[in-house]
């Protein structure tokens, strides 16, 4: 079950993705939080426990939002567009 | 050459930038978003289609007319979107823009503009994937055209509370229930400080009445008990007049008022003093927004919450106090003009204070086992064994527990950890110390590069 539910701006160019090697599609002008949340209930797992995280300031301030491209890069989803092809992938944290 | 910089590019960093440019300084305006407009007129992507209307309400015309000018300085400002200050120092700035290119810029002068985020206390159940900061609530919709859930609870206390909650229902989200820690016995006493600004009292009234008319459930004076869910939030529990209530649920938003962003006029040198209404400590400055170092001015909530009217006045006062110490004819009229209206503003603001007081028995209340930094997953229990081995300054507890050493630098538990040392201590608020901004103030990539 997505976590987020999108009400407006419908009408938009699909963008398709990887979430962990699957594929997926968001939207042109998606975060990647959003094209991650309209599909799934999570972004990442917690360094300290690994219970689920969704990010929660989504102004950049919290840092509960960093997810992987297959570049290796570390961004914040809240604060970083979809882009075609983006391979995204999600820590699954450490437990302790 | 040093520049004159501006840092933010919300409605104080804009207006100021609109000051200067008027007076024939060209300043360098740098802001981590990658559009203008701050968090509060913070603009949807460019291929996004709704009016302005349907963003900010009431408050597109002020939006929109912040959004021109920003356009109009295009050519007369250095203006650098997504553009990190993260660190600062006597005269220069270290910079990332776009994530990954690192540079320095050296200034003369700086205005901070650096804004606020939403303030926090910690609730049983609040790391769950569901929920939310008011503030992201709004930005989800505002920003994506996203509700954060199918049935929301909106909670908490501020100005933000009913707002956010009439955007959600006005957008078609299903608002589950609306629950305001602050009583509406507060709210009836601030009322003669709420009437100094008649208009904004008015919208208040307003959203309240619409949510009413709409049969969205308001519960006002509740204690927030806590969000159940096993991966997810499902649903929220609450107390009011000593009788629990639960409701399902599959998101929450919750904050309580807004918090300042300080840590780069901390970095720059500036001296704090603890501000009672803020429940901070705040970067002093002047009634004409200097900071105490040298060539640095403060302007908008990142120096004390004022809101977005203020933050567009205090912008433009500490342009014109930054171009008369420049030597250059400013406009004392004008200047004296903004100082008194933002004396109204104050006192209004006071208003607001008594409206959504202050949690003040939270602390007493947080649970052992409640996690309170989310980054580090520190519980209250953990903080509450650090001060009873003797710490009671908060940057000595953080290096006991790890409270507010993640990657978010205490900006979401600081608040709150503050709280529960100064109840456990048995000291007053403000003699618990101040978190001190470090550098980095956000976490960098390994692989910057450098620009030549």
């Amino acid at each position: 079950m997505p976590l987020f539910k999108r009400v407006a701006e419908h009408d938009r160019e699909p963008v398709p993705f990887l979430l962990d090697g699957q594929p997926a599609q968001g939207m042109h002008g998606d975060t990647l939080l959003t094209a991650i949340l309209t599909h799934s209930e999570h972004l990442r797992g917690s360094d300290f426990s690994a219970e689920p995280r969704a990010g929660f300031c989504l102004m950049g301030a919290c840092q509960d939002c960093w997810v992987r491209l297959q570049d290796g890069r570390r961004v914040r989803a809240c604060s970083t567009f979809l882009e075609p092809g983006h391979c995204v992938s999600r820590d699954s944290g450490r437990r302790p | 050459m040093s520049a004159i910089v501006i840092i933010g590019a919300g409605p104080a960093g804009i207006r100021a930038a609109q000051t200067l440019v008027a007076h024939g300084v060209h300043p360098v305006l740098l802001d981590e978003a990658s559009r203008g407009g701050g968090q509060i007129y913070r603009q949807q992507p460019a291929n996004f289609r709704r009016p302005a209307k349907a963003l900010y309400g009431f408050e597109a015309g002020k939006a929109q007319a912040l959004h021109n000018t920003l356009e109009q300085l295009h050519g007369q400002i250095d203006y650098r979107p997504e553009t990190l200050v993260w660190n600062a120092e006597q005269q220069v700035l270290d910079t990332l823009q776009q994530g990954q290119l690192a540079d320095r810029l050296a200034f003369d002068r700086v205005i901070v503009a650096t804004g606020a985020t939403d303030r926090v206390l910690p609730i049983p159940g609040w790391t769950l994937p569901g929920v939310y900061t008011l503030g992201a609530a709004q930005i989800a919709l505002k920003f994506q055209g996203c509700a954060i859930g199918e049935r929301v609870v909106l909670a908490g206390s501020g100005p933000l509370l009913y707002l956010v909650a009439y955007q959600y229902a006005k957008a078609g989200a299903t608002v589950s229930a609306v629950l305001d820690t602050s009583p509406f016995s507060a709210q009836v006493r601030a009322l003669p400080r709420l009437l100094l600004q008649p208009g904004t009292f008015a919208k208040g009234l307003y959203y309240r009445a619409w949510l009413a008319a709409k049969g969205v459930p308001v519960h006002q004076g509740v204690t927030l008990l806590g969000i159940d869910g096993e991966h997810r939030a499902s649903g929220v529990r609450w107390a009011r007049n000593g009788q629990q209530h639960s409701l399902p649920c599959d998101a929450v938003a919750f904050a309580h008022a807004l918090r300042s962003e300080t840590q780069l006029a901390d970095l720059l040198g500036c001296q704090f003093a603890w501000n009672t209404l803020n429940r901070a400590w705040l970067p002093v400055r002047d009634a004409q927004g200097r900071a105490s170092s040298p060539g640095v001015y403060l302007a908008g909530d990142g120096a004390g919450i004022l809101g977005a009217d203020g933050a567009e006045m205090t912008g433009e006062l500490a342009a014109l106090t930054l171009l008369a110490d420049l030597g250059k004819p400013g406009n004392p009229q004008r200047q004296q003009q903004l100082e008194k209206r933002l004396a109204t503003l104050q006192r209004f603001r006071q208003g607001l204070e008594q409206a959504f007081p202050f949690p003040q028995q939270w602390a007493r209340q947080a649970p052992d086992l409640l996690t309170v930094c989310r980054c580090e997953q520190i519980s209250a229990g953990e903080i509450r064994t650090a001060v009873r081995a003797g710490h009671w300054e908060i940057n000595r507890v953080k290096a006991m527990c790890r409270v507010g050493m993640g990657r978010c630098q205490g900006r979401v538990c600081g608040a709150a950890a503050a709280e529960l040392i100064a109840c456990e201590s048995g000291r007053p608020i403000d003699q618990v110390g101040r978190l001190r901004g470090q550098a980095p103030i956000k976490p960098l990539p390994f692989g910057l590069e450098i620009k030549p």
